[in-house]
């Protein structure tokens, strides 16, 4: 594989590696294995960057008739609230829309950087990212669920299901393994290996194309053909974007409503 | 060639995407605490005051509509109480003056009648007064004529005057009934 890539790759590598994500820094200049400023951390500051003015800027003099900035800005918090936080949650999922609104714009706009034209990549395509929005889900799921029953009972509640007493010894590790150990890694791994997959698609169809020219001027209709699929996974892309970034917060919601569940 | 094979082999175990790259992780979570502090804080709570006074301007407008309509409903209702209580006064003031005019005329003629009879009454009793004198006086004259009449017709004098008193006196009760028969007519 790595023969044929270097036989084929006369100036486009294919097919795409792993090392295609890990881009060299930008400062200082073109550096590998030097991450503190490089392309993925520079687009999500400016992700951080653009949702903070986005928001200050259309809700810095809100009015009870909205401008329509501010009803946009007010629909996303409204879209968030209402109908992952409130749905999820009940009524006490107020207390928790602004974070999980915060949480779906950042893994949003994250996501969406894949399939921006001259961007296209996703910094969730590296694992650090979904892998520390993950671990504040579990820490505050348990949090949540500890300052609602204490640690005892939010224990017993997360671990013993209504069952006989003789399936429990069963069922209590299946309980823990599933709802301490998988959760995180779940949730990380699941928008990590979107927005990984993702981005390899497009890469493998874009290169793809390149390759066929390359290797031999016949293949062009085979590279059309390859781009105008590179157009229409980016549109699947989109749909997969907007979907995990949902799904993220929808599952957030979800064990923030478990834990806060008195019964199992 | 074989370098270049070997570069990218020991490149590509050189980066496990599952493995987090710690610098990054770092600086994500800057970003997005930064990002949580500043949305939690300074935009959500202001959208959450704003839904909140969006409803309560909603919901005061159709309160305060419909304290309006019950004001007004309240009022109409007063109108028309006042209204009604209106004809009805007007309908006994009517009435009572109606019945003042009636009690008045009968008043008056009442009056008028008792004037009239009161009128009549005293006419009828002059008339009466003034014939009793002028019978009386006419009695005294008319037996005076008479007896003077008599004696210069019979040319004597009654000896006995109490006869001829007798005869007078008759005479002149005669006369008496006449006129009052006279009177009456």
């Amino acid at each position: 594989m790595t023969g044929q890539s270097i036989v084929l790759a006369a100036d486009v590598p294919f097919p795409p590696s792993v090392e295609d994500f890990y881009l060299p820094s930008i400062l200082p200049w073109a550096e590998h294995d030097n991450y503190w400023f490089t392309k993925i951390t520079a687009l999500v500051w400016l992700s951080a960057a653009l949702i903070i003015i986005f928001f200050l800027v259309s809700y810095r003099k809100p009015q009870l008739v909205p401008t329509k900035k501010q009803w946009f800005a007010e629909s996303i918090y409204g879209f968030v609230r209402n109908n992952i936080a409130i749905e999820m949650i009940g009524p006490r999922g107020v207390n928790f829309a602004p974070y999980l609104t915060t949480l779906f714009c950042f893994i949003l706009l994250n996501n969406f950087w894949g399939i921006v034209p001259f961007v296209q990549i996703s910094p969730n395509s590296h694992i650090a990212f979904p892998a520390f929005l993950a671990v504040i889900s579990y820490v505050m799921f348990i949090a949540v669920g500890v300052r609602q029953h204490g640690v005892v009972k939010y224990l017993k509640t997360a671990l013993i299901p209504p069952a006989p007493w003789f399936i429990l010894p069963l069922l209590i590790p299946i309980e823990f393994f599933s709802n301490f150990l998988v959760r995180p890694f779940s949730l990380a791994v699941r928008l990590f290996a979107n927005m990984f997959a993702g981005h390899m698609l497009l890469l493998v169809f874009t290169l793809g194309g390149f390759a066929m020219l390359n290797a031999n001027a016949w293949f062009a209709p085979f590279s059309v053909v390859s781009w105008v699929m590179t157009i229409a996974l980016t549109f699947l892309e989109f749909l997969v974007i907007c979907l995990q970034a949902y799904v993220f917060t929808v599952l957030t919601a979800s064990y923030v409503q478990g834990a806060l569940a008195d019964e199992h | 060639m074989i370098n270049t094979i070997l570069a990218e082999a020991a490149a590509e175990t050189e980066h496990n995407p599952i493995i987090p790259i710690w610098q990054e992780i770092v600086l994500g979570s800057i970003a997005f605490i930064v990002l949580v502090v500043v949305l939690t804080k300074f935009v959500f709570p202001q959208m959450e005051k704003t839904f909140a006074a969006r409803v309560d301007a909603i919901e005061g407008g159709i309160k305060r509509a419909e304290a309006a309509q019950a004001e007004a409903n309240e009022l109409l209702e007063q109108y028309r109480a006042q209204l009604a209580e209106a004809r009805t006064e007007a309908a006994r003031i009517r009435d009572e003056a109606r019945a003042d005019a009636e009690g008045i005329r009968q008043d008056v003629l009442n009056k008028a009648r008792e004037e009239s009879d009161r009128i009549i009454s005293a006419g009828r009793e002059q008339l009466a007064a003034q014939r009793e004198s002028i019978v009386r006086e006419l009695r005294s004259e008319v037996g005076t004529l008479a007896v003077d009449l008599a004696s210069k017709i019979v040319g004597e004098s009654l000896a006995d005057e109490a006869r001829s008193r007798g005869t007078v006196e008759r005479f002149i009760a005669d006369l008496d009934s006449a006129g009052t028969t006279g009177g009456r007519r």
